[in-house]
């Protein structure tokens, strides 16, 4: 049963350098929870880059071709409209009039559908109960979680002298 | 510390010599003869013989169809093309020292909203942005001369100056509350006088701040004038637009103009700011300077390249859709005479910055950067030249000897300026308060 030791910090520059110390040791850090996104945290941490926006690309491409299909069905086949007296049955001819709802579909598919997919892969839904260990990471600390590798107490030490305000020893849930 | 170097000294100066030589040619070679007019008329007649059966004719715009007065009346047709062939140096003039002012002024706005808004940063970047707005000085300068000799009918850029114009134009007579010379020239002066008011302040102040403590007064000095030039520059950035720019299609009106400029402006400065920057860092000065720091540069190139297309389509779309003759002239002058210089800004300005730029890493490197910057400069002279050449030269129009020696010549005194502005100071901002975090600013 491998144990886990929580660290907590008070300010986001002190626990960047102290995720780089830990690295640094050849530690594995868990997870860290902070209360906002700390720009350069995930390149610390070793994090694989985010494949985010590949989704968000197909998303907004989706969105553009629904786009594309919605006005040439309502106003080229369905019910051809005579906008101000351009040719009708053309698409081509009366596009530029449509490329407002283009771009907004286009950025309607890429955004929700991006929430979306963020919600689903972090594991986010209503009603789900916080994960976060300590309730203080949702206000101003930082929490770092490292797995225990060899000797306990010299990963605590390491970690007060990184400058944690607080650090326990859990057991791995 | 930089210092001017001997090379970039002789280089800009050999760029305005030359640039000066062409102008000065150009002008002298400007006068044309009446029979000089017509062989020139008559080539160009040949050229367009296919497209004059399309017929322009509906416009009631003059320079649209002027090929209608040609049967009318044939002596003022001349005239006006001599007029017209006659102005085009001077307009490759204006457009090139409007689009270096248009650079000095974007990165004058762009400092004041990082001042304004105490961006962090930044800071590393302020004596660039110093040295890249120097040259708005004499550029303030050569634009109001020429706004001058326009009014003075020596030029004829714009068309609503000369009396002969004024008397017979009932639109313009609605129009003269407004647009009559001496409160256009009231209006330049106070614009330019304001402007380069803030720039003088914000240099002093900023210079000052390197011997005061941090957070000292002339840093809060600055920061107050900052506001004051914001307030000022939304007010008389939209009515230079309309002055300096739209008031050369006299007859032809759009509200949103005035941000079009504005955003081919701001591009374009944080464009240049981008490249000096570059530049300095491949000389091995601004270590400070990291990747983060231009990656933030080319995002701003990015997202301005995009509003810069927002703008034009909104203006084309909105005019295509309404269909209405006193709009549509704009495009139909530019469609018709200008089709390869109207064009070419869609790939230009938008559909090369905005696939080299997309990529996050791809604005980390300097090639990119570079190579998206050059096609965002290129591309918005071209579209001042698509602002000012269409109203003022009609179809006598052409990039030849008067329009390369124009941008010559600013490119020489621009890069003279800027350059030994930024000799002049540390190249570093010490004293601000928001120094340490602009050097430690990474994403």
């Amino acid at each position: 049963m491998s144990k886990i030791v929580r660290a907590l910090y008070n300010d986001d520059d002190i626990l960047m350098d102290a995720v780089k110390t830990v690295k640094s040791k050849d530690y594995h850090i868990e997870e860290v929870f902070t209360p906002f996104p700390v720009h350069g945290l995930d390149k610390a941490m070793g994090l694989k880059p985010t494949r985010l926006a590949i989704t968000s690309f197909l998303y907004g491409l989706t969105g553009f071709l629904f786009a594309v299909w919605m006005t040439n069905y309502m106003m080229i086949q369905d019910w051809p409209q005579d906008i101000g007296g351009k040719p009708s049955f053309s698409y081509g001819q009366n596009v530029l009039g449509w490329v407002t709802i283009l771009f907004e579909m286009t950025v309607f598919f890429a955004a929700h559908l991006m929430v979306i997919t963020f919600y689903l892969r972090s594991r986010l839904w209503p009603f789900k109960e916080a994960e976060n260990p300590d309730v203080r990471t949702t206000d101003d600390h930082f929490l770092m979680e490292v797995v225990v590798k060899g000797d306990e107490n010299a990963l605590s030490e390491l970690l007060k002298d990184s400058g944690a305000v607080e650090v326990s020893i859990v057991e791995a849930h | 510390m930089y210092t001017f170097s001997g090379k970039i000294k002789t280089f800009s100066l050999a760029l305005m010599l030359i640039g000066a030589i062409g102008i000065a040619f150009s002008l002298a070679t400007a006068h044309k003869t009446n029979e000089q007019v017509t062989t020139i008329l008559s080539q160009e007649h040949g050229a367009h013989e296919a497209h004059n059966a399309e017929a322009t004719h509906e416009t009631a715009h003059k320079e649209a169809s002027h090929k209608v007065e040609a049967h009318d009346d044939a002596a003022a047709h001349l005239e006006h093309a001599k007029t017209q062939i006659e102005t085009r140096p001077w307009s490759a003039i204006y457009v090139a020292a409007f689009f270096f002012f248009m650079i000095t002024l974007g990165t004058l706005v762009f400092y004041a909203i990082q001042r304004a808004s105490q961006a962090g940063w930044s800071i590393v970047l302020y004596r660039v942005m110093e040295g890249i707005s120097r040259s708005m000085v004499p550029f303030s300068v050569i634009i109001f001369v020429l706004l001058v000799l326009s009014a003075l009918n020596i030029t004829h850029i714009f068309a609503w100056m000369s009396p002969e114009n004024a008397a017979h134009d009932e639109i313009l007579h609605l129009k003269s509350a407004y647009l009559n010379v001496p409160f256009f020239l009231i209006r330049a002066f106070i614009f330019l006088a304001g402007w380069n008011l803030y720039r003088f302040l914000s240099r002093k102040y900023s210079l000052a701040e390197d011997n005061e403590p941090i957070n000292g007064v002339s840093y809060n000095k600055n920061f107050k004038a900052t506001i004051a030039f914001i307030f000022f520059f939304g007010i008389s950035e939209y009515l230079m637009g309309v002055d300096w720019l739209m008031s050369i299609d006299h007859h032809w009106f759009s509200t949103l103009y005035p941000w079009y400029v504005f955003a081919s402006m701001i591009v374009t400065a944080v464009t240049v700011i981008a490249m000096v920057t570059i530049y300095l860092k491949s000389k091995g000065f601004l270590a400070e300077v990291n990747d983060s720091h231009i990656h933030d540069l080319a995002k701003f190139m990015f997202g301005f390249s995009i509003f810069w297309t927002y703008l034009w389509f909104a203006q084309y779309m909105l005019i295509w859709y309404s269909n209405q003759g006193e709009e549509t002239v704009y495009f139909v002058m530019r469609m018709d005479h200008y089709k390869t210089i109207f064009f070419s800004m869609i790939p230009l300005n938008f559909i090369f910055p905005f696939l080299i730029l997309m990529n996050s890493d791809f604005k980390r490197k300097y090639v990119f950067v570079l190579m998206g910057g050059i096609a965002i400069v290129i591309g918005h002279y071209i579209d001042i030249f698509n602002l000012i050449m269409p109203g003022s030269v009609g179809a006598h129009w052409g990039i030849g000897i008067p329009e390369i020696s124009a941008f010559l010549f600013f490119l020489g005194l621009f890069v003279f300026c800027t350059f030994k502005t930024i000799g002049k100071a540390k190249l570093m901002a010490d004293n601000n308060p928001f120094i340490e975090e602009s050097k430690h600013y990474h994403y």
